[in-house]
């Protein structure tokens, strides 16, 4: 029987049964809508935390005090050093070392005049605007103090300058941070938010005053950014060497902006799979449905196959034609829910530009193979009943 | 043409077992007309539907044209149905969301053949059988003698030697039933070899060999003399 043949059976039998045929159309339509759907936000919320993370390069290290493992003699011995700003300094003749960034964060008031706000103050050195590149609008960044106590200099971020100064000019003004006078030496460049911190919403002021506002003895990190040449691990490599020369131990942990990355790509994977999965559920509801069609089309069409049977049709053939109509039933169904979520994901693209979204080709055969899948095995079942009627009782079923 | 040898088939009908076939010995030549007469549960729908290879015997032995049918397989049973033997229902069994034309041609899509071939095989069938107005006419716009001659049509497109037929006039009145019964009987005299299941003594009549069946035995073989 050809291929042709098949193919008009099939649609002559679903034409005649069009609300059956398109409401098990619909039902799969919506688990493969589904599944697109999920999988694509996910793909896209993936993408876009990827990209937040990244945006800062990906040559960086970041050391924090402190190691999480158990020593072996209690906790006498296993005293944690604090991370000192000459930690931090000492890892600049480190070969390789680009950028090297102390940071302490808090919080507090901003004074200018009348005016009063209060937000974020990260302490750090000069590096910090290159190493993490974010652009000065205007004025200068931070300097590094070098051995002195700096200068008591402060840098705004563009949302801080707006609230604070509006449209005025803020260079050179005085301001009060923690009740400390400040001079204002630049305006940070607009710059977003990151995951809903807001990066405009921030005062810069030398690490040194930070770590004496806030009270602190000791940096809550340290980024070290290096040129290419080496390898991550080479590098760290290199930093937990000076830092052990300095400590006597190693009482702080390393991480890799690469396994950081990795392991954040790790997580979101899993999520997008997980999500994928609960779409999974409507697919399998779908697939329930064609059973169900099929299998009472398959009784209701008894006496059909019994003729097809006596006019020559080979078990094989009458197999082939209820499958080929279950398959045919998740395809469309399969075409119609891409083409939905397609939809749908145009729609949250006008309405959401930010977030990465892709219909990448791929996942879309691969939904059509899906559903094809589906069609397959839920065909199976009525099929093989189908083929199995004995055709003599099947004739008298009229 | 036809030999059946010791033909056994029974059935479980709720906890009784019915003999539909009772060791059944009968022999059939090419080209025959022949009535199977009997009251209903005698076995002569059985008979039929072993004759057509529908049905399988529980023991005995079945030739077909020197092929002994009775030792194949389901899908070489399909194949012979296809080659060698039309069917002709009571009840039609047209496929009704099919035209005429595309019934009369299902079993040339069953075996493969070109769209433009069989086209040319239904077309000269359905003007032989005075059809060629209704070709694309679905089977519930054409009345119960023209519904029976598509299914002839159909049963007889790819020209088999053995056409079975099950009460072809049972459903129709005294008028189209003549027709019908015209046509097959003209086809016998192309050589097909007829073999008719009837309630209706008249219709059992006009066959020149007649059976009559009792209890799945063959109780009764009359033969016209001339033929």
């Amino acid at each position: 029987m050809r291929s042709t043949d098949y193919l008009r059976l099939t649609l002559t039998s679903l034409k005649s049964s069009r609300l059956r045929a398109s409401l098990t159309i619909l039902g799969i339509a919506i688990g493969i809508c589904a599944v697109v759907l999920l999988t694509t936000l996910g793909e896209g919320l993936r993408l876009y935390v990827l990209e937040n993370f990244s945006q800062f390069g990906s040559r960086i290290i970041a050391i924090n005090p402190g190691k999480s493992q158990t020593g072996g003699t209690g906790g006498l011995l296993a005293s944690t050093r604090p991370l000192l700003v000459e930690d931090a300094w000492s890892l600049r003749q480190l070969p390789y070392a680009e950028y090297v960034v102390p940071v302490v964060q808090g919080s507090g008031a901003i004074e200018f005049g009348r005016r009063v706000r209060y937000t974020d103050i990260i302490g750090t050195g000069g590096d910090m605007a290159a190493a993490w590149r974010f652009d000065v609008a205007r004025g200068r960044f931070l300097a590094d103090s070098r051995g002195g106590y700096p200068q008591p200099w402060a840098v705004l971020g563009h949302k801080v300058k707006q609230e604070l100064f509006a449209e005025q000019n803020a260079l050179g003004q005085f301001i009060r941070v923690g009740g400390e006078r400040y001079r204002v030496v630049g305006i940070m460049a607009e710059k977003g938010q990151m995951l809903g911190f807001d990066l405009d919403d921030i005062v810069y002021i030398p690490v040194e005053r930070a770590l004496s506002l806030f009270n602190r003895s000791g940096l809550m990190e340290i980024d070290v950014t290096y040129r290419a040449g080496t390898t991550a691990e080479a590098m760290a490599e290199r930093v937990r060497q000076r830092l052990i020369a300095r400590h006597g131990v190693e009482d702080f942990s390393l991480i890799t902006q690469d396994e950081m990355m990795r392991s954040l790509d790790r997580i979101l994977a899993i999520l997008t799979v997980a999500i994928g999965g609960l779409g999974g559920i409507s697919l399998v509801v779908g697939a329930i449905g064609i059973i169900t069609i099929m299998v009472t089309t398959v009784h209701e069409r008894r006496a059909e196959i019994g003729l097809l049977r006596a006019i020559g049709a080979t078990q094989r053939q009458i197999m082939w034609l209820f499958l080929g109509e279950a398959v045919l039933l998740a395809l469309i169904g399969g075409v119609v829910g891409i083409l939905f979520s397609g939809l749908t994901l145009g729609l949250l693209t006008l309405a959401m530009p930010t977030l990465p979204i892709q219909l990448s080709s791929f996942y879309l055969l691969l939904a059509l193979l899906l559903s094809a899948l589906v069609g397959l095995i839920s065909g199976v079942l009525p099929a093989r009943r189908a083929a199995g009627l004995n055709p003599v009782l099947a004739l008298q079923s009229e | 043409m036809i030999r059946l040898q010791q033909l056994c088939k029974c059935y479980q009908l709720g906890d009784e077992p019915v003999q539909a076939l009772d060791h059944v010995d009968l022999e059939i030549g090419a080209g025959e007309y022949l009535s199977v007469m009997g009251p209903s549960g005698s076995g002569k729908s059985t008979l039929l539907n072993m004759l057509g290879l529908l049905d399988t015997p529980d023991s005995g032995r079945y030739w077909l044209d020197d092929i002994e049918v009775s030792a194949l397989g389901e899908e070489a049973r399909a194949a012979e149905r296809s080659r060698r033997i039309g069917f002709v229902f009571q009840a039609y069994h047209l496929i009704e969301r099919l035209s005429a034309r595309e019934n009369i041609e299902l079993p040339l899509v069953l075996t493969g053949n070109a769209p433009d071939e069989r086209r040319a095989r239904v077309d000269e069938l359905l003007q032989r059988l005075g059809l060629d107005r209704h070709a694309d006419h679905l089977p519930n716009q054409l009345s119960g003698g023209q519904r029976q001659r598509v299914a002839i049509a159909r049963a007889v497109i790819r020209k088999p030697a053995l056409l079975l037929a099950d009460e072809p006039t049972g459903n129709l009145d005294s008028h189209s039933g003549q027709g019908v019964i015209e046509l097959l009987e003209e086809l016998n005299g192309e050589g097909i070899t007829l073999v008719m299941v009837t309630h209706d003594p008249a219709m059992g009549k006009r066959a020149r060999r007649r059976l009559w069946m009792q209890d799945g035995k063959l109780i009764k073989d009359e033969q016209d003399a001339h033929a």
